[in-house]
């Protein structure tokens, strides 16, 4: 699949390719989202589709330097990429910018920069680095609490900062410490995690409860040579009841209202029609209408800058979280899906990739680039189509912003870089 | 299995995701049209509506425009609300509760804040208009009735009600549709086509361009404009003469059965159904339950014709060989039949035709009615061949024509009595009373003018209509082909004669206008009410048929006057009067014109809601009018005369 001796300066030209394509149709849809009236000029530097070509233009730039860097150079300075981009996020809490209620970004004159866009690629580099020292081993609880550490600790800094979004992008680590050797309860522990958080809020504890104790019974009956015994099992059933308590306290008191009001909508916990219907109006109006944008595209779509509804701005922030809206409406299923396959296609080449590397960094660094890549995809298409509840972050390569951008480029360059070199590795 | 989960876990998500595509982009988005996305907005243009002409080419209606104060709450910026009030002449109070009501419909769209501005307020308020942010005067086409008459004729337009919407999908609310007269008669003519434009809009309902460049746009096309058969001048000098009457004047060009003019009195004034008093003025008229001024009675009310309808049933006999000219018939002050008797008044007997006619004799009548029913063997069939000729005058049917309301009248045949009497257990001297245009008949005035032309004719007439000339088109075919009754024409000579003579020495004879040759008949219909449960019977109707000049005429009247009492009193004087101004248009007989104007009727519609015993006919006294409203209606007279 993957021919080695083809490749020119050993990069992987295809995974470059599908980065040109998903960044180039991206900035169409920029321009579609974003203009009003005539477009006059394609710098216009105070609408987004002018400063996206800037973008562009800078990250080629990005893209030589990272390419031209010696591959080396991420493997051993890791650790102070890190902990440069765990200082500028401190550096938020003093200098940082308040924009719509995040305190995420540093204004630079006119310019702004995100530093949790740049935490990622750091916190994949750290984490490649923490995985590959031969003294790490992931089946040790004192081992994990240190990965662990590398990755809550720019997580919690960007919660701090009102970002909850971006926060469980970090999530997306599971994934690389899974395949490098955590254990399977984990995945278990996590699974189930999930599965009693929907059931406790979208049925109650008491019906959480019950439901566990079936599950324990079936558990008794199916599994006759690991049996657990009576004690172990009401120990799961009192873990498992306060875990699902705590969850439906949580949702009540900590999270905030709008949080609340995503989570409700998803799973259907409203049942009042008249809050229903204003929320519609409220809450649910960006995913109502992004969803209807969708819709509308058809088959065929209507065409680039034709869409109806992405020319009357009818979805908020359309240009950013919500470009795949626009997407759907002017390319219709061809080109959504297209787009779907794109990163599919991407994802799955850089796994390929990632196990193909000879060094066990590369291979975990290739490993990361490809679960953040995941998990932003799946939560952001998922959220514009209503599949998953409402969750800010942005659409790789195809979002509007600067330091999105620029974050993305470059944790995927790194990528490249290191691949190329993997003929070097012995 | 470490290296399959992230595998497997990105091949059902984009497999999920192509699912969840394709259900919301191919599967629920089938019967999107891009045209109803609510991304769209379809606006309408609306065209001018076509103008209306008098036969002379008078302008009678046209379009004004309406000017609206129209606000955007969200555009408004701090203003001197006083001088803004009493620019508009509203009060402070008023101006902040439409504005509050504006900004919760919505503050980005406009809202119609003062509606059917005055045109002298319009005037001032253009010049400051520039002062107040968010405001702006928005203009709509209304109708204007350049003479305030023919509001029976000409109609009105109001907005269409839901029927009409749910059974047209031309109309959409708030549209405007013909509601009455020509205008709703020649509605699809008059309105044109209305375009459509289709505009982009954003999600605060913005108008931000053309949707696809319009390329789904259709452009209005304009009404056109009409010439009605009126004649201006008639029509309003016909109003005049009706003034303090009830009653229809119908007045028709024989040879074309173009309606020259149709009076329905009384009337109103057609400029009260414009604008922002229309649903007001509206209903007042309409709930006006005694006067009736929505009711067209030169149209829809059906009365016993009278004597005038001697002349069909002399027709009649003639054309089926019963009697001659010349033969004659006794009258002793009436006519017997059986054990009843039929009252006349006092002539020369016997009576021939010439007499009969011009004397209206009922015996002479009731005796030839007699003779047609005994012509055939089957009395069912002689009533039914008596109907058939009477119907060819278009009598006892819709007329078909291009006016807006229509009675049938009614002409009894065999199958009337059998469901009075019982099968056959009717003889022709139960249905005498049709000799004399009583009993079981009823006829429109139309109709009636109708009859007239038809006989002025000898014996065909064309279908009464109102429409002239449409802007580049043709009228219906339907108007311009005669329609023959089954009269020959050779036996009209007698009767028009016999109406001839009505003028030179008989009922009318005190009409005679110099220099006219007019055939008339007079009429007299017997009338009743209901009034607290007993049939009391009213002052009779005055009747006049006439058609002038004898010889190729040129119009054809039918002037029917509630309780008027016998016919030359007021119908005949006011026929004749209509035939002078035609033909003429000047007044020889001003002695009949000071009558008609001089005189009212109101005292005798009073009298069956009076609550007390009253005079009728022959006991019942003549009311004039004060002097000064006689001299405001003589100005009125002299002002018609001087255009």
């Amino acid at each position: 699949m993957i021919r080695e001796n083809q490749r020119r300066f050993g990069f992987d030209w295809v995974t470059i390719l599908i980065y040109i394509l998903l960044v180039g149709f991206g900035y169409l849809n920029i321009i579609s989202a974003s203009h009003t009236g005539n477009i006059t000029n394609y710098l216009d530097m105070s609408e987004p589709y002018g400063k996206q070509l800037v973008f562009m233009g800078l990250s080629v730039v990005l893209i030589i330097l990272t390419l031209s860097v010696d591959a080396k150079f991420y493997e051993r300075f890791a650790s102070l990429i890190y902990i440069g981009a765990i200082l500028a996020l401190l550096g938020l809490f003093i200098f940082g910018k308040d924009v719509n209620g995040a305190r995420s970004w540093y204004g630079i004159g006119r310019m702004t920069l995100q530093p949790s866009e740049f935490a990622k690629f750091a916190t994949a580099l750290a984490v490649a680095k923490y995985i590959s020292d031969i003294q790490t081993n992931l089946k040790k609880i004192k081992d994990q609490l240190k990965a662990a550490v590398i990755i809550f600790l720019p997580a919690l800094l960007i919660l701090l900062q009102n970002d909850a979004g971006s926060t469980i992008v970090y999530t997306a680590f599971f994934f690389v410490f899974f395949r490098e050797g955590l254990q399977q309860v984990y995945l278990i522990l996590g699974f189930s995690l999930v599965i009693l958080s929907v059931l406790s809020l979208k049925f109650g504890v008491r019906i959480t409860a019950l439901i566990t104790v079936f599950m324990l019974i079936l558990a008794y009956f199916l599994r006759s040579k690991k049996r657990a015994s009576i004690s172990q099992s009401l120990i799961i059933l009192l873990v498992c009841t306060l875990f699902a308590f705590g969850i439906k306290q949580f949702y009540n008191h900590i999270l905030k209202p709008h949080q609340q009001n995503r989570i409700s909508l998803w799973l259907r916990l409203e049942k009042d029609p008249v809050k229903l219907e204003l929320m519609k109006k409220r809450e649910a109006y960006n995913l109502i209408q992004s969803e209807e944008a969708i819709s509308s595209g058809g088959f065929w779509g209507k065409g680039f800058m034709e869409g109806t509804r992405t020319t009357g701005k009818f979805v908020p922030e359309q240009h950013t979280d919500y470009i795949f809206s626009t997407v759907g409406e002017e390319w219709g299923f061809l080109g959504s899906a297209s787009v779907v396959i794109l990163f599919i296609f991407l994802i799955i080449r850089l796994l390929i990739l990632a196990e193909r590397q000879k060094s066990q960094f590369s291979r975990v660094y290739g490993y990361g680039v490809a679960s953040i890549l995941f998990v932003h995809f799946t939560i952001n298409t998922g959220m514009v189509m209503g599949l998953i509840p409402t969750v800010g972050i942005p659409l790789p390569f195809f979002s509007y912003g600067g330091s999105g951008l620029w974050g993305f480029t470059i944790l995927l360059f790194i990528f490249i870089k290191l691949d190329s070199n993997k003929i070097n590795e012995w | 299995m470490r290296k399959l989960l992230l595998f497997a876990l990105v091949v059902f998500v984009g497999i999920t995701f192509i699912v969840r595509l394709y259900y919301l982009q191919v599967y629920d988005s089938k019967n999107y049209d891009p045209l109803e996305d609510t991304a769209v907005r379809k606006v309408f243009t609306y065209p001018k509506r076509g103008y209306v002409y008098d036969r002379n080419g008078e302008l009678l209606v046209a379009n004004q425009p309406s000017y609206d104060v129209m606000v955007i709450p969200k555009e408004v910026e701090p203003l001197d609300t006083l001088e803004f009030c009493s620019l508009l002449k509203i009060t402070k109070e008023n101006f902040i509760k439409t504005f509050n009501k504006a900004r919760n419909y919505s503050p980005r769209l406009p809202y119609v804040f003062l509606s059917n501005l005055a045109k002298d307020d319009y005037a001032v308020l253009q010049e400051k208009m520039r002062k107040y942010d968010g405001f702006y005067i928005q203009k709509r086409s209304i109708r204007t009735y350049r003479k305030t008459i023919g509001a029976n004729v000409l109609g009105d337009i109001g907005e269409v009600n839901q029927v009409i919407i749910n059974k047209d999908d031309y109309y959409n609310k708030g549209d405007l549709i013909g509601k009455q007269g020509v205008e709703k008669t020649y509605e699809k003519t008059l309105r044109g086509f209305k375009g459509t434009k289709f505009i982009q809009k954003d999600r605060f309902n913005r108008d931000i361009g053309a949707f696809e460049d319009g390329s789904n746009d259709a452009t209005a096309q304009p009404g056109k404009n009409i010439t009605i058969t009126i004649d201006s001048k008639l029509q309003e000098y016909g109003e005049l003469l009706m003034t303090n009457k009830r009653g229809g004047i119908v007045a028709i060009e024989p040879n074309s059965g173009e309606i020259l003019a149709m009076i329905s009195g009384p009337t109103y004034n057609p400029n009260l159904l414009v604008g922002r008093n229309r649903s007001k003025n509206f209903t007042k008229l309409y709930n006006d339950s005694l006067a009736q001024p929505l009711f067209d009675r030169g149209l829809q009310a059906m009365y016993p014709p009278g004597s005038p309808f001697k002349a069909i049933n002399a027709l009649i006999a003639l054309q089926e060989g019963v009697v001659t000219p010349d033969d004659k018939f006794r009258c002793n002050l009436g006519f017997k039949y059986g054990n009843r008797r039929m009252g006349c008044h006092l002539h020369r007997s016997p009576a021939n035709m010439n007499l009969g006619i011009y004397e209206s004799c009922n015996a002479y009548f009731g005796n030839v009615y007699l003779k047609i029913m005994d012509k055939y063997d089957s009395r069912v069939d002689a009533m039914n061949n008596w109907s058939k000729h009477v119907k060819s005058f278009g009598l006892g049917n819709y007329l078909n024509n291009d006016l807006s309301v229509g009675q049938p009248g009614k002409i009894p045949n065999s199958s009337t009595y059998d469901r009075a009497y019982g099968k056959g257990k009717w003889y022709p001297t139960f249905s005498i009373s049709n000799a004399i245009g009583q009993g079981e008949v009823l006829a429109t005035p139309i109709q009636l003018a109708n009859i007239a032309a038809a006989i002025g004719n000898r014996g065909y007439y064309y279908t009464p209509h109102i429409i002239k000339n449409i802007e580049s088109d043709t009228i219906p075919s339907k108007f311009t082909k005669p329609k023959y009754t089954t009269i020959d024409k050779k036996h009209f000579e007698p009767v028009i004669h016999g109406m001839f003579d009505v003028y030179n020495k008989g009922t009318a004879k005190m009409l005679q206008v110099k220099g006219i040759e007019i055939c008339g008949k007079t009429g007299t219909a017997e009338n009743f009410a209901i009034i607290d449960g007993t049939k009391t019977q009213l002052t009779d109707h005055s009747i006049f048929v006439a058609f002038a000049p004898k010889d190729n005429p040129k119009i054809a009247i039918a002037v029917f006057i509630e309780n008027g009492y016998f016919g030359s009193r007021f119908a005949g004087k006011m026929a004749s009067l209509m035939i002078e101004k035609y033909l003429k248009d000047e007044i020889s007989r001003t002695d009949l014109e000071n009558f008609v104007l001089y005189h009212t009727l109101e005292h005798e519609y009073k009298k069956p809601y009076s609550g007390e015993p009253f005079k009728i006919n022959r006991e019942t006294t003549l009311e004039t009018i004060p002097v000064e409203e006689y001299e405001a209606l003589k100005y009125l007279k002299a002002k018609i005369d001087s255009k």
